[in-house]
């Protein structure tokens, strides 16, 4: 009975003096937070998709609560969230631009040539080390879907021809599927701009004509009808402003590469 | 004569089945392909248009830069066209493609062609720098760079690389055999040029004839050693050779010359030798073309840029019974769908395999066997882990760049992983990540 009331009392004293002690570490050394960053953080979504240009949202409310950031960074909330961060910060929202993953390749298993079998690892990355798994374009498409696998959203899948296809309801524009990409196909771009040539081959025309019957063959058609909407870079048309495309153009392309996405 | 022998490594059958066969000289094609990139480094910058003449030994492509080398043409003919084409290890590149037209009609060398033993080192490097010459065991780094190390290391050995570990390759073996003088002589130039003491001519059991060749020759000369190594997989790899025979060990990231080393192969040396005594550009090499789907295993001296396919029907190669044919040797070769492709200045051999098994992958047993068996002393199991996992700084703390990709862990892997490839999508990973941030 003594022994148990003995090492209560030690017990129950020691506790008591570190206590104090850390109630006067808390207080002498106490950070100031920005009460801010903790309300901010809260309304951000929280997947930590880097899509902002942070490694986070922690990272990316503390700068805004610094006013290192503007408060319309996260594509992933939208307007929504724009809204809330700036009332909390006191701020306009600003227009919020809702950009979303588009593959440039259409070059699926029946329209692109393979040369080889592939056994390896099945993933795109180490497909391309192997010199593309077979597949003859050295620009294309694999299909292996990193770009599916990356994705925290669910909002790309594989079509059953091995081309990815993005849900633009669920892509929130973090880019993700374009950093996990070997061949850079994916691009993040504004939803309106539906306008693109979509194919990535530098390869020579004949070649690009060899390997793939989706490809663009650097004919230069387009580019005539409407010069001020595309320009040839090096074997490849790219759209420059989607707006000065001609339907013209768009239906000359012999190869059906240039065209308007569906909305 | 003295015997060293590597530890670690691996000893697969030999197949050496072409040993026997002297060098044929291999008629001129009709056409040859001549891709801008055949070396370690940046691509040459073309010199040559379409519909131009072009003769032999001709420059049609300027070196690009300090780690690059010029590209000459091999044959005389006209460029038919210039464009992408296929390479063995499955990318594409820019090349030249040139319809004979007639025997060779020899371009001037850009260099001064000299008697040999008036060669000073500034005149090799040059000689090295405007042939082309690339090294010819395989990594094709460019020879003059390799040969101008900085000023602060100085270089006391010299390696003649005969080694040929790799299973089935006999084009250095032959090499050796029958063009003994003109290696020797490359070689003591090379030594001369980089001012080292010693010179080792290292050659491994299995071609005992060459090694007795060499002594005959270097006998009397005391800064000369053959030295005969214990048949093992990959001696030949520059690093191996390094430490079997100095004793040395190349730091991570590091070069030969960082430990006063110098090795070059012996393909190299008679290209060295060509190019001085004679003239002739690196335009065409050795290549085995051999396995147990071809009739005749031979050693044809090919010009630069003659299709594969050529080179296979004359040495008998009934192309629908090939399994696979393989670009290089077994262990470090690339397997090719068509044998449309060019010889390049790597190319030392092209196999044809009769039989070609896909082998279930099973989950690692954790039996270490790739771990003895690394001559990097690399612990695979772990690093390739970490590449699945996609745990980049754990796998790079492990050694991912050490790697030199010889094939020996997937070759005695029991689960039949495919180890090197990982390691080669691991290293991806990591440059594109670190391109991209």
């Amino acid at each position: 009975m003594n022994t148990a009331i003995i090492s209560l009392v030690i017990m129950g004293a020691v506790a008591l003096v570190f206590g104090i002690i850390i109630a006067l570490a808390y207080s002498k050394f106490k950070v100031e937070v920005d009460p801010r960053v903790e309300e901010i953080f809260e309304i951000l979504p929280g997947v930590n998709c880097g899509a902002c240009g942070y490694p986070g949202c922690q990272n990316y409310a503390e700068a805004v609560a610094s006013g290192a950031a503007p408060p319309n960074k996260c594509t992933v909330g939208g307007p929504e969230v724009a809204a809330k961060v700036a009332a909390i910060m006191g701020l306009e929202a600003g227009e919020v631009e809702r950009k979303v993953a588009k593959v440039l390749c259409i070059g699926d298993r029946e329209k692109s040539v393979w040369t080889a079998d592939y056994d390896g690892p099945q993933t795109c990355a180490a497909a391309h080390v192997a010199g593309g798994a077979g597949k003859a374009c050295s620009y294309g498409c694999l299909g292996f879907g990193d770009c599916v696998e990356a994705c925290p959203f669910d909002a790309i899948h594989m079509n059953d021809k091995g081309i990815p296809v993005v849900d633009e309801e669920k892509c929130t524009g973090c880019g993700l599927c374009a950093e996990a990409c070997p061949r850079d196909i994916i691009v993040i771009e504004p939803i309106e701009k539906r306008t693109y040539v979509f194919c990535r081959s530098h390869d020579t025309p004949k070649r690009s004509r060899e390997v793939c019957s989706v490809s663009c063959i650097a004919c230069g058609i387009c580019v005539r009808l409407a010069p001020e909407g595309l320009k040839m870079e090096d074997n490849l048309a790219v759209v420059i402003d989607p707006e000065k495309v001609t339907d013209q153009a768009i239906a000359k392309c012999p190869t059906k590469v240039l065209f308007r996405m569906e909305p | 004569m003295i015997e060293l022998r590597m530890r670690r490594g691996v000893h697969p059958p030999e197949g050496k089945l072409s040993a026997s066969s002297p060098i044929q000289e291999f008629p001129l094609p009709r056409q040859v392909i001549i891709p801008f990139s055949q070396h370690a480094g940046k691509p040459a910058t073309p010199l040559v248009k379409k519909r131009q003449k072009v003769k032999t030994g001709e420059k049609i492509g300027e070196a690009s830069g300090f780690i690059s080398a010029p590209v000459h043409s091999s044959v005389t003919g006209t460029i038919k066209a210039l464009e992408t084409v296929l390479l063995p290890n499955g990318s594409s590149a820019l090349a030249a493609i040139i319809s004979v037209e007639g025997e060779d009609d020899w371009a001037e060398p850009t260099w001064p062609v000299k008697e040999l033993s008036e060669l000073t080192p500034d005149d090799l490097r040059k000689i090295a720098k405007e042939a082309g010459i690339v090294g010819l065991g395989g990594a094709v780094f460019p020879t003059s760079v390799k040969i101008s190390p900085p000023k602060e290391y100085p270089i006391d050995s010299v390696i003649v690389n005969g080694a040929e570990c790799e299973p089935y390759l006999t084009s250095d073996h032959r090499l050796m055999l029958e063009h003994t003088e003109e290696i020797f002589q490359a070689a003591q130039l090379l030594k001369m040029t980089v001012g080292a003491k010693r010179g080792y001519i290292a050659i491994e059991d299995n071609k005992r004839d060459a090694a007795e060749a060499f002594e005959k020759l270097a006998k009397g000369m005391p800064d000369w050693e053959v030295v005969l190594l214990k048949t093992r997989y990959p001696q030949g790899a520059e690093k191996s050779l390094i430490k079997v025979i100095l004793g040395r060990e190349v730091p991570v990231g590091g070069l030969p010359f960082h430990v006063g080393a110098l090795v070059q192969n012996v393909g190299t040396l008679y290209a060295i030798y060509e190019a001085a005594a004679n003239g002739i550009p690196l335009i065409k090499r050795v290549v085995t073309v051999t396995g147990e789907g071809v009739e005749k295993p031979s050693n044809f001296m090919t010009r630069i840029g003659t299709s594969a396919k050529e080179l296979l029907t004359a040495a008998g190669a009934p192309l629908d019974e090939a399994a696979k044919i393989i670009f290089g040797g077994p262990m470090m070769g690339m397997a090719v769908k068509s044998p449309d492709i060019p010889v390049l200045k790597s190319t030392s051999g092209i196999l044809v395999l009769t039989s070609a098994k896909k082998r279930k992958v099973f989950p690692c047993l954790y039996c270490g066997k790739c771990v003895y068996a690394c001559p990097l002393k690399i612990t695979t199991t772990r690093l390739v882990k970490y590449i699945q996992a996609g745990m980049w700084d754990q796998a790079k703390a492990f050694g991912l760049f050490n790697c030199m990709e010889c094939g020996v862990c997937s070759y005695v892997c029991p689960a039949n992983i495919p180890l090197v490839h990982w390691i080669r999508y691991g290293k991806f990973m990591v440059r594109m990540m670190e391109a991209k941030s």
